[in-house]
């Protein structure tokens, strides 16, 4: 019955429709280790572990938990075997206070006492040395915090085993030092913990063992003291693939785009874009730089024609006609009208850039069925642009019927960029374009972005991933809490730099929230 | 418990558990729809057959002969399949755009208040081409205004359209019974009785006899022309844009608001002009009844039809075939009308629940399948 493992998987196999997200995946850990499980987006790693907590059933395969084999048929399951997941996406009650969060579900057996439970909140962030108030509401709480309290949740439920997938994606620089030193400390009391993770430096840094997973097959453990981070880039890609991204010198930027004390408040009152001031030239890539939530999409809509200002100017200086106009409180299609050619690749692919529905010809039609005079639509030139997009862009799909919403994710950004380059537009705006794409996609995006400057398009990315961004921009523009913080060169600028000016931003509006 | 010889093999794995199919071969889902049909046949014949001790083979056979009997029958079918298949058009470009027009009742019931009132009140003083002419727009105008009404309110401020169609049909029906009222012959019966009866002013003519045919025409060309309004229009483009997300609409520069008054404006009036065929082109009378629950029945309709004309007149078949043979039953073997229902309800049962194995599949454990070895 003692076994070296409080969790071992055994060729673990789960498919999804004719996907297979799991291929025989075998997996182990120990209690008092950190393990990480790396893999590109997509590689089956969230998949692998929703099946540890209980939220699918494998098709395949065998769980054991010290020894023992076991079925794990639904989180409870999960939580009886002492198991427990903190998902990328919080699952919290807004208008309730942190302790009611986390003891919501929680049948004890004797009566509710809200005191007692805040009690032993304040006991474990004691021992684990979390930083929290047991009687915050949530709305009131920063990303960082929200995060503490779901941590919690499975540690006042007794797990001994916690799963944290993708934890760093929504935090800070600091945030994330202050998590994994609570890591490091749970791992000291002799829990076991996975985290799932795409972040190198962050594998390296935390844990013990790694275990990589490369589409949905297991690729190998190996202890982090041993290895190195091109060793783990090789087991993740398959092939040694160095991040060197093109950038060629911007050739005659001219202002295009020069927006003007830009502000924006949204209903609650919040200010979402505080005085942003800035100018995208023509043939250069603008990256912009920020936590996620930091202003970015207002920024973005605004300049789209969906966002309502409080203030400030968007122009706009046609290079055809030569005039400037204010975009500013124009419906897109109003701006279309003024002959201003706008692509915007928005961050919300399914939910706003194309139809989840629909197969891809009608979704190259968006931007395009308008045109002529009859009241029939003309499916050919979208038809053909479908197929020509599938082909240039390597779309993989059973043909150009299928619905977009089928496609993996990569393979939908293909779509939408394909789409909004079809324009040949003059402004190219792009919001987390690679985010869930693997490595190959993310360089033909990053390929396409520089056709665009070298058209002498005048381009705006959105990132997360600061490498990226250095390698990619021409300038950086660092937003924090909807303000510019600083604009940075982006052939000189470190990544401490910029997120420094990041963090720097952020910390104005969360001022008492999160003490270093 | 004892069978622990496969020592991988876990007793405790759930027996079944659901997998989503990603996209069926079309055939495999018509047999499973097939098979639905069927299964729910053999079923209601059991539940039949325990209920009333009667045999099956021969309530079927009822239902087909009191659907299908004689060819005033199939006229009566076919024409309440018309009517059916009519409001279910008429509310599926506003079920397409996600906009929930339960108000269909009530549209039909205004279009066949103005149809009526043109009658009635012009009955003598125009020639019939041109009352007919004036009978259709004042419908279509009526129906559509009954329409634009919550429409507007819910673009302009984003009321509830459930709550406020179906608020509308309330007042429809008041209305018509207060005009019902008004117009009643004798004065003070409660009932208009036949319109024009000897004039036959503002009545759709007969064509080679068959007094249905013209109505059954009618709906046929519109359910054609609906079908390529809203597959190959910009209009219908739009309409599936708007309902398939509101977001990606105004993103490509749709005026969303725009949409949802037009699309409405065309439901309303296509609910109008099935108004005047109830009341010009069969009734020849107006009650609180004319739509007979059609508003509520299409809703079913255009849903089981997934929102294409074409399914619709299949969807419609059903339903009203359905219905004519449980009467039929009914009378037959003295039966309450209740039991017609029951047999309705499980048909429908089998129909919308075979849906769900075209989605999903079911995947035993394999240890299952090896017990049944």
């Amino acid at each position: 019955m003692a076994s070296e493992y409080a969790i071992e998987l055994k060729n673990i196999t789960k498919r999804f429709g004719t996907i297979l997200a799991n291929d025989n995946v075998n997996l182990t850990v120990k209690y008092g280790e950190i393990l990480s499980v790396l893999g590109e987006n997509g590689s089956g790693k969230t998949t692998l572990m929703n099946m540890i907590s209980g939220i699918y059933f494998p098709d395949h395969g065998q769980i054991f938990i010290n020894g023992e084999e076991v079925v794990i048929r639904s989180p409870k399951d999960a939580f009886a075997h002492k198991i427990g997941m903190i998902h990328q996406h919080f699952k919290l009650v807004d208008v309730l206070n942190a302790t009611e969060n986390i003891v919501l579900g929680l049948n004890e057996g004797k009566k509710f006492d809200i005191k007692e439970s805040a009690k032993r909140v304040a006991e474990i962030c004691e021992q684990f040395g979390f930083e929290l108030d047991p009687y915050k509401k949530i709305y009131e709480m920063s990303v960082s915090e929200k995060q503490t309290v779901e941590i919690i949740k499975v540690l006042y439920r007794g797990a001994d085993v916690l799963i944290l997938d993708e934890p760093t994606a929504v935090l800070t620089p600091q945030e994330t030092q202050k998590l994994f030193r609570v890591l490091r400390k749970m791992r000291d009391n002799g829990k076991a913990i996975i985290i799932i993770t795409h972040k190198l430096h962050e594998v390296l840094s935390l844990s013990d063992r790694v275990s990589v997973l490369c589409k949905g097959k297991y690729i190998g453990t190996v202890n982090t003291a041993e290895t190195n981070e091109s060793e783990l880039t090789e087991m993740m890609v398959g092939k040694k693939i160095s991040l060197n991204i093109h950038r060629s010198v911007p050739k005659d930027p001219q202002d295009r785009l020069v927006i003007r004390h830009l502000n924006c408040i949204n209903r609650e009152g919040v200010k979402q874009l505080d005085d942003v001031s800035f100018t995208a030239k023509s043939g250069e890539i603008l990256g912009i730089a920020g936590i996620a939530g930091s202003g970015q999409k207002e920024l973005l809509e605004a300049i789209a024609g969906l966002q309502r200002l409080a203030s400030g100017e968007i122009l706009y200086l046609n290079p055809q006609t030569g005039k400037t106009d204010n975009l500013r409180d124009k419906t897109p299609q109003q701006i279309r009208d003024l002959g201003v050619r706008l692509s915007f690749v928005p961050e919300d692919r399914l939910g706003m850039g194309l139809v989840g529905n629909m197969d891809i010809v009608d979704n190259m039609m968006l931007r395009s069925y308008r045109k002529g005079k009859s009241g029939f639509l003309k499916r050919k030139q979208p038809k053909n642009l479908a197929e020509s997009v599938i082909e240039q862009l390597e779309v993989v799909t059973p043909s150009a019927a299928t619905p977009v919403r089928r496609l993996s994710g990569g393979n939908v950004q293909k779509v939408l960029v394909g789409r909004e380059i079809a324009e040949s537009p003059t402004v190219f705006m792009a919001a987390y374009p690679v985010r869930g794409l693997d490595i190959n996609s993310s360089f033909l995006i990053y390929n396409l972005l520089n056709e665009q400057k070298e058209n002498g398009v005048a381009v705006i990315f959105v990132g997360e991933d600061l490498d990226v961004l250095l390698e990619l921009c021409d300038r950086i523009l660092v937003i924090g809490s909807g303000r510019v913080a600083g604009i940075v060169d982006g052939r000189t600028a470190t990544k401490e730099e910029v997120g420094l000016l990041m963090t720097k931003g952020a910390n104005h509006l969360q001022e008492g929230a999160a003490h270093e | 418990m004892s069978k622990k010889n496969k020592p991988e093999k876990s007793t405790q794995e759930p027996l079944f558990h659901i997998v989503k199919r990603s996209g069926l071969v079309w055939w495999k889902s018509w047999l499973i729809r097939l098979a639905a049909i069927v299964l729910a046949l053999i079923f209601s014949g059991i539940v039949a057959f325990l209920l009333t001790k009667e045999n099956p083979i021969s309530l079927y056979a009822t239902m087909i002969d009191g659907a299908l009997g004689t060819k005033r029958r199939v006229w009566s079918l076919l024409q309440n399949l018309a009517m059916l298949l009519c409001v279910s058009l008429a509310i599926t470009p506003a079920f397409k755009m996600r906009f929930w027009n339960i108000g269909a009742e009530g549209q039909v019931l205004i279009g066949g208040l103005a149809t009526t009132a043109c009658m009635i009140l012009f009955g003598n003083k125009l020639s019939s081409p041109v009352l007919i002419l004036v009978m259709i727009v004042t419908s279509i105008l009526a129906g559509a205004i009954w329409a634009i009404i919550p429409a507007y309110f819910k673009a302009k401020w984003q009321t509830n359209e459930t709550l406020f169609t179906l608020m509308m049909n309330y007042i429809a029906i008041q209305t018509v019974s207060c005009f019902v009222y008004k117009w009643s012959v004798p004065k003070g019966s409660g009932k208009i009785g036949e319109i024009n009866g000897a004039t036959q002013a503002g009545w759709l003519p007969s064509i080679g006899g068959n007094k249905y045919l013209l109505n059954i025409l009618i709906v046929l060309a519109l359910t054609i022309a609906l079908y390529i309004y809203l597959k190959y229009s910009k209009h219908g483009y739009e309409i599936s844009v708007v309902g398939e997300s509101e977001k990606t609409a105004n993103y490509i520069g749709i005026n969303v608001k725009k949409v949802i008054i037009r699309t409405m404006f065309l439901s309303g009036a296509l609910c109008g002009i099935a108004g005047f065929l109830l009341v010009a082109g069969a009734d020849h009378t107006l009650t609180t009844d004319t739509a007979a629950g059609r508003g509520f029945t299409a809703i079913m309709v255009s849903w089981l039809a997934k929102f294409n004309p074409v399914y619709m007149i299949f969807a419609s078949l059903l339903l009203v075939f359905l219905e004519k043979g449980a009467i039929e039953i009914s009378t037959v073997f003295g039966l309450n009308k209740a039991f017609s229902e029951i047999i309705t309800g499980i048909i429908i049962f089998f129909i919308i629940g075979s849906e769900f194995f075209i989605n999903y599949s079911i995947q035993f454990r394999e240890s299952a399948k090896e017990e049944q070895k």
